[in-house]
């Protein structure tokens, strides 16, 4: 008992011999540089947020206003961005397009990801490996050929363009990612659900999907940032102002001639960025398990 | 029940006895997923090759032209500059991640209060959309508001404002400091992972035989995180080779082509100057490239399992 006990200590000391380190050491090795990263690393969060509710006046007043912070705050920029400009449309785009693609994307996913870990067809060693060379296929060699097949097919210029080829890098990362949660699922609950005459679906419907929730929302999370972030078949298929996904909307409309609207630019800029920030604090534990586990599996 | 069901299965039907073959369930399973990337993936990816052989325009389907585009592009200076540029982006971006990401590792590894906040953060500039990220850098990188010029002169570090993209150099080295902001998070938190699964006792022996803590990072940290390192950093590579996004937002390729990399070549090219077949050639020639970096994580993986005891 002492013995088990001494050994779950061990493991979850985390700290390992940190304590042999003296507190200046570990001021200079460790709080010092964490200090310059987490600065460096937030800063551009930082410099948004403050050109964002910075009054043109101050702007660009480095005399009179230190840069650093906003005397008068104001919201002029986020006013003129959700009333004078298509911004809310160009959100509602991405919200269908993003959610759309990642339904999609998981039912094929969690399907293959089942039929390859567990079906164990012939060949499903060599299809597991397909999939896993389809992720490494990057969008920058594929928006040309595709961009020709989106126009003959009739899809240019709407949002379907953008829901059918989302999936080619998301039904992969999903797979990949499922595979690895279903792997972890025993066989025995298959076993006794089919000798209780269970078909395949419904196994998969009734037992493998409800313990496999929390992949599931890391798979779903994973796709839906990858789709809101998706930026060059955005910007090669859609045409139209008002059919814009955010990341295109704000870089192509809200960029005029020589006039900078910085303050606007910066307030899209964190408005796109917030859906998949909540989200991503909504499930930090499930992400970054997640994420490490796909990478270590 | 169980009788009745056992003597009806002789006599199933053969859709039911379909039903049950691996290979038939297999397929059906398999039908989605599989569908949608070889319409959208693979099929593209075969167009792509055969529009590099043609001199297909936006508008107007190609005929086959043979190595004609290759030819040109052999001796056009912008492509072997931006293939430089792709190279030089792709290396020192990947080595800067590469040695930031390992050095927060082993910070956000120690024993330290608020670790899982700390964990969240980072990975922040990583889960933000680049395209607005990259905005943010294009303010940052103003020529006449720079934040980091006025801080600088402020301090006395400079005298005159730096022309962050103005310049080739500059410019080269601002998008590649900006590449490095954003992909510091992905490198930090997978190794971080692979970081937790060295075991302390390892540690504990090595210093007990007299290690100095250079040689506890060599020679157990080291080897041990080697297998993650090189999946963590071929991912690195491979996307940072195929950038797009930030070099469109901040330089579009410019101060006279310095910062143009094959995939923004490749669009301007291809899509904005509608000359399909030229972008698509350009397009193509990155996959060597991809290739060989495939080869060294598939090689990674394999090395990895056999390091794990497992047979596959």
């Amino acid at each position: 008992m002492a013995a088990i006990k001494q050994a779950g200590r061990v493991d979850t000391d985390e700290g390992g011999m940190g304590y042999l380190q003296s507190l200046p050491r570990r001021v200079v090795t460790i709080y010092l540089p964490l200090l310059v990263f987490m600065i460096v690393l937030l800063f551009p969060f930082y410099w948004m947020t403050v050109t964002a509710i910075k009054p043109n006046a101050e702007m660009t007043d480095y005399v009179n206003y230190n840069p650093f912070w906003v005397v008068h705050p104001t919201l002029q920029h986020i006013r003129y961005l959700l009333f004078e400009t298509s911004y809310p449309g160009w959100l509602l785009n991405t919200l269908i397009i993003s959610t759309a693609a990642t339904f999609l994307s998981l039912l094929a996913a969690v399907l293959a990801a089942y039929a390859i870990e567990r079906l164990r067809f012939s060949g499903a060693r060599q299809v597991g490996l397909a999939v896993f060379l389809a992720y490494l296929v990057p969008p920058s060699i594929l928006f040309i050929p595709l961009s020709l097949m989106v126009f003959n097919l009739g899809l240019y210029d709407t949002p379907f363009a953008l829901i059918l080829t989302y999936p080619t890098f998301l039904i992969p990362f999903c797979t990949w990612l499922l595979m690895g949660y279903f792997r972890s699922i025993p066989f025995e609950l298959e076993e006794c659900a089919l000798i209780d005459g269970a078909s395949r679906l419904q196994i998969l419907t009734k037992i493998v999907l409800p313990l496999s929730v929390p992949g599931l929302i890391s798979a779903g999370i994973f796709a839906f940032t990858l789709s809101w972030n998706e930026f060059i078949y955005a910007l090669t298929f859609i045409q139209s102002s008002e059919k814009k996904t955010v990341p295109v909307g704000v870089l192509t409309e809200l960029v005029r001639s020589d006039v900078y609207e910085w303050g606007a630019l910066m307030a899209g800029a964190l408005i796109g960025s917030l859906p998949v920030v909540i989200l991503y604090s909504f499930f930090v534990e499930h992400y970054v398990s997640s994420m490490t586990g796909a990478v270590k599996e | 029940m169980a009788v009745t069901s056992a003597a009806v299965r002789p006599r199933q039907s053969i859709l039911s006895r379909l039903s049950e073959s691996r290979n038939v369930l297999g397929f059906g399973f398999m039908l989605p997923a599989a569908a949608l990337l070889l319409v959208f993936l693979t099929y593209p990816l075969g167009l792509g090759v055969w529009l590099g052989f043609t001199d297909a325009r936006i508008g107007r389907p190609g005929i086959f032209i043979g190595i004609e585009n290759y030819e040109y592009l052999w001796s056009d200076s912008v492509f072997w500059l931006s293939v430089f540029n792709t190279l030089l982006y792709t290396v020192s971006a990947s080595i800067l991640k590469f040695m930031l990401g390992l050095w927060l590792a082993l910070i956000l590894n120690g024993n330290l209060p608020f670790k899982s906040f700390f964990r969240a953060v980072v990975l922040l500039p990583w889960v933000v959309p680049t395209v607005l990220s990259a905005i943010a850098f294009w303010w940052i990188y103003d020529s006449q508001f720079s934040i980091l010029s006025w801080a600088l002169q402020q301090m006395g570090l400079i005298d005159h404002r730096i022309n962050f993209l103005g310049d080739p150099t500059n410019a080269r080295a601002s998008v590649i400091a900006a590449n490095v902001w954003r992909g510091i998070p992905f490198v930090a938190i997978t190794l971080l992972a692979g970081l937790q699964t060295i075991p302390q006792s390892l540690y504990e022996a090595a210093t007990l035989d007299g290690a100095s803590r250079w040689q506890l990072f060599r020679y157990v940290t080291l080897p041990l995180l080697t297998p993650i390192i090189a999946i963590t950093m071929t991912f690195s590579v491979l996307f940072t080779f195929t950038d797009f996004q930030l070099i469109y937002v901040l330089t579009r390729g410019g101060p006279v082509n310095a910062t143009h990399l094959m995939a923004t070549l490749s669009f301007q090219r291809g899509i904005a100057g509608g000359q399909l077949g030229e972008g698509a050639a350009i397009a193509v020639a990155m996959i060597p490239f991809l290739l060989a970096a495939i080869l060294f994580s598939y090689f990674g993986l394999q090395r990895r399992r056999w390091q794990q005891g497992g047979g596959d």
